[in-house]
């Protein structure tokens, strides 16, 4: 019965419905099924809202980033780009992807980040060494670009932190483990995470050297290739 | 302590609240008073979520919900600089333009760092449960002063600016907060055992191959629905792990941990549930389609999740 939640949610996705009512109302149809008075869920929204006011965090971010976009950053980015003749947008992210997970590997969680990183540096520097190679870009494909850049931020971070001992999912797994009885050494659990996190990058900078294959494919034909400005 | 969290939330209900009022009186935005409502209630939230009642935080939530569901949220006009302005300050400042916004990770890093644990007396200078995000919090309020140095500008500017960002994401700025609430009615309402349950059905309980296959794949499909893969581990461990792969498979835990962890994050990367990693990005980076992000995960999770899978099952075999 409780499943109902859950398959509100497939449904609610999948006819795109705006995500903010599609889970509100799975929260009060799960929680009524379960059960529970209305009070007591509406208090639980309250209270969970108010614990997690740490995702909010990309807030304080934004003066920042907006001063410096207004004075021309994003412009800066892509300007210092284009003086690089070897830079092209997937060299770029996957120099990215590899900073992103050595620096998560060794506990320099906060490096990176959507709002302070790839929005104002990562993404208009990919889009920069593309408009240096190809000049004019469509918006599709700039699109495709930043998409590829916020991706590079996630899978560096979450296939790279694993490997740092400190890391809350090792401390999670760790206090399981002696929860039920059993040995688990943290060093050792980070260890065996390196595997994967190889794995990762070298799948995932194949696919952003296919990215700029599919960029010269396409847009190579209108290739400025020697200007550059 | 000096800095705690609740300072910077704090700070963060400041920077909404100033936002919210432009809004209200951006007289090109044809919903602009509940648009502003919007952000005013976030606002509040953030600010006094530690004073308010949990029921009425909850009902400003449901608020908030309902204004976006009426297509009460709109956008409306900021006034951007023009490019010519924009390439005027970039060939005056140059790559000077770089340095708040480095300023942002090194100092984060550097307090986190630095400060864990400091005492001034005996009052610590970093809230010492959430140093990093304290510190995060510090670095960017330095980096605010350096900016509007820098660039000579007000503050006035900024929270314009910082409005223009905030309005761009929208609704999405609060759908993590919504979804980890979900999260604990989940909870609450036993999803995490139905599910586990329903998994453990499949287990043909004497392939090594079929109880990893499940395990990994529970693992990524768990997350997807949860969003989080930390909620994921503790049940699937439970249910399938320890019974199955390391009591009767003598499997080692070590190896099995950090794979596992793994194959929920590739559930991760599938996922709009996981909204402040693949949802919010989307919308912080005008991006039309807000799966975009997603769409661009799919194959590298599905590659890993693959390799996750044989690795663990040949792990675990060649110890036997």
């Amino acid at each position: 019965m409780v499943l109902i939640g859950v398959a509100l949610i497939i449904i609610g996705f999948a006819i795109r419905l705006n995500p903010l009512v599609v889970v509100t109302v799975s929260g009060l149809v799960t929680g009524l099924i379960a059960g529970l008075p209305i009070v007591d869920i509406i208090t639980q929204f309250g209270e969970a809202f108010t614990t997690n006011r740490y995702m909010s965090i990309l807030l304080v971010t934004l003066p920042v980033i907006g001063l410096l976009e207004r004075s021309g950053l994003q412009n800066q980015a892509g300007h210092l780009v284009s003086k690089i003749k070897a830079a092209t947008a997937g060299r770029i992210i996957t120099i990215y992807l590899l900073c992103r997970e050595v620096g998560a590997a060794l506990g320099l969680l906060s490096i990176g980040g959507h709002p302070q990183t790839v929005r104002p540096l990562l993404a208009p520097m990919a889009e920069g060494a593309a408009k240096a190679k190809y000049g004019e870009v469509p918006e599709e494909d700039r699109e495709e670009i930043r998409a590829h850049a916020a991706a590079a931020d996630n899978i560096g971070l979450f296939f790279g932190e694993d490997i740092f001992v400190a890391v809350g999912a090792i401390l999670l797994m760790k206090g399981f483990f002696d929860q039920n009885g059993i040995e688990a050494d943290p060093i050792s659990m980070a260890l065996w995470g390196i595997p994967t996190a190889i794995f990762a990058f070298i799948v995932h900078s194949i696919r952003l050297y296919l990215l700029d294959k599919k960029l010269d494919r396409k847009l190579g034909s209108k290739a400025k290739k020697d200007v550059i400005r | 302590m000096i800095f705690s969290v609740e300072f910077i939330y704090i700070v963060m209900g400041i920077i909404g609240l100033c936002c919210s009022l432009y809004t209200f009186a951006d007289k090109a935005n044809p919903r602009r008073l509940l648009s502003g409502l919007f952000y005013f209630i976030y606002s509040i939230t953030l600010l006094l979520g530690s004073v308010i009642p949990p029921f009425y935080i909850g009902l400003m939530v449901i608020l908030m919900v309902l204004i976006v569901g009426m297509g009460g949220l709109r956008k409306g006009k900021y006034g951007e600089s023009s490019d010519q302005q924009r390439e005027t300050q970039r060939k005056r400042l140059g790559s000077w333009l770089f340095l708040p916004a480095l300023l942002i990770p090194l100092l984060t890093v550097a307090g986190a760092k630095g400060f864990e644990g400091v005492k001034i007396g005996s009052l610590f200078i970093f809230d010492p449960k959430n140093t990093t995000l304290v510190a995060l919090g510090v670095a960017c309020l330095i980096a605010i002063i350096t900016a509007m140095m820098l660039t000579k500008n007000t503050p006035q500017t900024a929270i314009k600016e910082s409005r223009r960002l905030l309005e761009a994401i929208g609704w999405a700025v609060v759908l993590p907060q919504l979804l980890a609430t979900l999260g604990t009615i989940f909870t609450k309402a036993g999803v995490g055992t139905v599910v586990s349950d329903l998994v453990t059905q499949f287990i043909p309980e004497n392939s090594l191959f079929m109880i990893v296959f499940v395990f990994c794949i529970g693992m990524a499909l768990f997350t997807m629905i949860m969003g989080n893969a930390f909620a994921a581990f503790p049940v699937m461990a439970a249910g399938i792990a320890v019974p199955f792969l390391i009591t009767k498979f003598d499997a080692n835990p070590n190896h099995i941990a950090a794979i596992s962890m793994f194959a929920g994050y590739c559930g991760t990367l599938m996922t709009p549930m996981a909204a402040n990693f693949n949802i919010v990005p989307a919308a912080l980076l005008d991006l039309k389609d807000k799966n975009h992000v997603i769409r661009v995960q799919i194959p590298t999770a599905l590659l890993v999740l693959a390799f996750n899978i044989v690795l663990m099952y040949l792990l675990v075999k060649w110890e036997v």
